[in-house]
């Protein structure tokens, strides 16, 4: 452990620690625009120059391991010489137009010309221009402005894995450019507008809306996919700007993925703001009064059995529960949250999350995949196992398509089959799972989703009762792909036959009323013959055959619970008002609950929550990993030959919100269309 | 040039690349991307292509993009078609105190066609180079493989009179000069001549 002397303190660090990160250590600020802590370090924009004793020159700080007794000054007339040389150098291709620059306000360069340079200028000849570079629907460029740390380039070669950016030329000529001006083929190249330290990529969509300065932030997390990234929500009014990573080590470090980062302009549009009721076939517009009214004629007479409902991918616990509580006293326990089809158990805990969490893939030597693609189904979870099998020495199994996941995997082919072959330790991946000191198995809900689900679910189980059990580790992990899943098995909302024996009553004639809260992913033609009570944000799907429709708020426009794959439990900050009517939707079924004459049980959120606290151990310690009681789940049957069809065709287009969003659109057509018609999680 | 045909290498070309790679510890392939941009530059006749980059970081297992960059750092690779014989003058600061302005005038003059520009014939490629580092027998002209060094005005025209009518030229001094030792007569260290070294 060397220790080192920083401005007169003394310090001990870890070996191999750099003098950078010893100064910060110590609480000395040194400015920077190459060095990133989650990114190699490259040492070329030369600006943490600081002063070493005993050596000639200045010293790169982010490249210079600290050594045991360096004696390091930061605050030397020759360090300030220093920085002041390198920020005139930087600025001398620099354009100055600060004032229409999207960066400015929160820009590394403008802030460090402030606190190190000169404040002028030396340099009279004309500054170089750089043809701006195309680089697809996200990411706008203005080239001329940068200054070349690489920050870019590294990270897309070693987080995302799509090593397709690149500088061209050398000395005055260089360019930082997409290999042939492609877009970048990455689910999270927005990162690289965060990363750029200047104004040379940023945002495109955002571009010219607003000033950093004029928005309010929100700390709040993601529901785009179940890892719950934490995110902040930048609004302006009533109108969501931008949305940013917050950091999160456990999670998602600093990065989202591009669905989650631009997905804001889908807030705004298709949004059902009033309620409507089905009147002569034609939706049209009502009050609350009327529409709770109408579902209150539709339900009269209505036995409990009669009446259903299904929740989708994007549904809080909150409105969740309350959804549950009104079915409860209207006689109907048919609930259903796996509009997927997914076989997923919620008798067990253990079983239906990520028990290793998803910071646990660094410590794991051995991953098997069970028909899930990480890089679609959860960018962020897959940008961190890449960084395991780079850094960690872990080594990746797949049994089911394979797909490009950006890092070496051991294709075992796509049939379900293989699973016995793996439990009966006849298979390659048993004595990998066997030998591996950490080893995991995830499974994806594309295998859930198959008529054998259960059958699959059990055999998982079984294998990783098996082989990936260690002491203090359980190697079990399920990766879901909507937001609400987990919560919606903690609150047990699983029914026998699930989404399809609910649709096939309907069709049938046997449910006189369905409730969907948010469920868009199913075939509503189903439900025809029923009246459809639709709860939710966007006019997609599920408002289709809808009767009535209640306007509900989004993901920023609510206090809500979710509990993301690893079943750690998050809470959403408000960050604007849903729009027109609109009102959070369990308010709306504690109202309806009102009308029906069965009021429910809680008048505010926190004794809602009290209410679930009762139902849902844990509920109440946020953002914790927390630890579940391993048990049986599945059922033995009999596994069916034939490959795992992918949980999600389309990224882009997974949920209403993405659906009504132009960016997400701009994206498919970026990459070639992809598929027209997006079927998002349906099985 | 139009449509560049999917490239891929001669026997022979294939045989030097292996050579290349060979050179470099297992796993480092990428290492002998220089030398086999090179090897494909003169397969192909003095330039590289976006085709031939792609499959060389095929050959390479690396992405087409570090190709690129090192292709387009190196002012030797060519991105243009250059004629057959690229005559490279030297324009820095030794030479052009020796009189590479004079050179270039003479190269321009004779071949009819500006900096960078190939002459209709497709024979001779004009370009102006960095030093070339052979100062000491300022001026210098690359042309291909070969240095042609001392010149003057009409000892560059005599050259690119030979190449062009496919005569054999002499490469290095054109002038009595033996490679950098002094022109002309001994002046110093007369006595260490005499005694054999370089007599």
């Amino acid at each position: 452990m060397p220790t080192l002397t920083i401005d007169g303190t003394e310090v001990t660090v870890e070996p191999g620690t750099t003098v950078l990160q010893a100064c910060e250590e110590v609480g000395v600020e040194v400015p920077r625009f190459c060095y990133h802590e989650r990114l190699s370090i490259a040492g070329n924009c030369r600006m943490c120059l600081v002063d070493m004793e005993k050596s000639p020159k200045p010293i790169a700080s982010c490249a210079m391991p600290a050594g045991d007794g360096m004696v390091i000054h930061t605050n030397t007339e020759r360090v300030k010489k220093a920085r002041e040389g390198v920020m005139e150098f930087l600025l001398i291709n620099h354009p100055l137009d600060c004032p229409i620059c999207d960066q400015g306000g929160e820009c590394d360069l403008q802030d460090q010309a402030m606190a190190f340079g000169r404040g002028h200028n030396r340099f009279d000849e004309n500054k170089r221009a750089v043809e701006d570079k195309e680089m697809g629907p996200l990411i706008s460029t203005t080239m001329t402005r940068c200054i070349h740390c690489m920050r870019c380039v590294r990270f897309s070669e070693e987080v995302a894995g799509v090593p397709d950016m690149g500088a061209l030329y050398r000395g005055e000529n260089m360019q930082i450019t997409t290999y042939l001006e492609k877009t970048l083929d990455s689910e999270m190249s927005g990162n690289v507008v965060d990363l750029c330290p200047v104004g040379a990529l940023t945002s495109k969509p955002y571009a010219f809306t607003a000033r950093s300065w004029e928005l309010s932030h929100t700390e709040t997390i993601d529901v785009m996919d179940a890892v719950g990234s934490n995110i902040r929500v930048d609004t302006r009014g009533a109108a969501v700007m931008r949305i940013l990573p917050r950091l999160h080590e456990e999670i998602n470090e600093e990065w989202i993925s591009d669905k989650t980062r631009y997905v804001f302009d889908g807030l705004k549009s298709r949004r059902l703001d009033v309620p409507y009721v089905r009147k002569k076939k034609k939706l049209t517009p009502s009050s609350w009064a009327d529409a709770f009214k109408a579902v209150k004629s539709k339900l009269k007479g209505v036995k409990g059995d009669e009446i259903a409902a299904i929740v989708g991918d994007q549904a809080d616990m909150e409105s969740m529960t309350a959804l549950k509580d009104l079915l409860a006293s209207l006689g109907s326990s048919r609930i259903e949250c796996r509009q997927d089809g997914s076989a997923a158990d919620a008798s067990v805990r253990a079983g239906y999350i990520m028990n290793s969490g998803i910071a646990g893939v660094e410590e794991a030597d051995y991953l098997l995949l069970v028909g899930t693609n990480p890089r679609l189904e959860a960018p962020i979870l897959n940008a961190r196992i890449r960084k395991a099998a780079r850094h960690f020495g872990l080594k990746v199994g797949n049994i089911g398509n394979a797909e490009d996941l950006t890092y070496r995997v051991d294709e075992f082919g796509d049939d379900a089959s293989i699973l016995q072959a793996v439990l009966d330790g006849k298979h390659e991946a048993s004595e990998a799972l066997k030998s591996a000191k950490k080893p995991i198995i995830m499974i994806g809900q594309a295998a859930l989703s198959r008529e054998d689900g259960s059958a699959i679910l059990k055999a998982a189980r079984d294998i990783a009762d098996k082989y990936c059990m260690r002491d203090g580790w359980n190697g079990f992990n399920m990766l879901h792909t909507a937001a609400a899943r987990v919560g919606g098995l903690d609150l047990g909302l699983t029914t026998e036959g699930g989404v399809d024996a609910i649709l096939d009553d309907a069709e049938a004639g046997k449910l006189k009323v369905v409730v969907l809260l948010g469920a868009d992913e199913i075939d509503t033609s189903a439900l025809k013959k029923s009246t459809v009570v639709y709860v939710g944000t966007h006019g997609d799907e599920g408002v289709r055959h809808a009767d009535i429709i209640l306007p509900g708020a989004a993901y920023t426009e609510k206090f809500a619970t979710y509990a993301n794959t690893e079943g750690r439990f998050q809470r959403t900050g408000k960050a604007a008002f849903a729009p027109g009517d609109a009102r959070e939707d369990w308010s709306i079924f504690r109202a309806l609950s009102d009308v029906l004459g069965n009021t429910l049980a809680y008048d505010n959120l926190q004794q809602l929550r009290a209410r679930i606290a009762k139902d849902v151990p844990g509920f109440e310690n946020l953002d914790q990993l927390q630890s579940a009681d391993w048990g049986d789940f599945g059922a033995k049957g009999e596994i069916g030959a034939g490959g795992i069809a992918p949980a999600i065709d389309n990224f882009y287009h997974t949920n209403p919100i993405a659906r009504a969003s132009q960016i997400m659109a701009d994206c498919i057509d970026a990459r070639g269309g992809l598929v027209e018609e997006a079927t998002g999680t349906n099985g | 040039m139009t449509e560049t045909a999917a490239f891929t290498w001669t026997a022979e070309s294939e045989a030097a690349a292996q050579k290349h790679i060979a050179k470099y510890p297992e796993g480092r392939q990428q290492s002998a991307v220089m030398p086999l941009l090179d090897l494909a530059q003169r397969q192909n006749g003095g330039h590289l292509t976006i085709e031939i980059m792609e499959f060389i970081a095929d050959y390479l297992d690396m992405a087409p993009i570090k190709v690129q960059e090192v292709a387009t750092f190196y002012t030797m690779y060519n991105h243009k078609p250059v004629g057959k014989h690229h005559v490279q003058v030297c324009g820095t600061t030794p030479c052009w105190l020796r009189g590479s302005d004079e050179i270039i005038t003479a190269c321009k003059k004779k071949l009819g066609v500006g900096m960078g520009e190939t002459t209709a014939d497709g024979q001779f490629t004009l370009s102006e180079v960095e030093c070339a580092g052979a100062c000491v027998n300022a001026p210098v002209v690359a042309i291909n493989d070969d240095y042609y060094e001392d010149l003057n005005a009409e000892s560059i025209t005599q050259i690119l009179d030979d190449l062009a009518s496919g005569k054999d030229v002499k490469p290095g001094p054109q002038i009595d000069r033996q490679t950098s030792a002094p022109a002309g007569e001994v002046t110093t260290l007369k006595e260490f001549v005499a005694e054999g070294e370089g007599a």
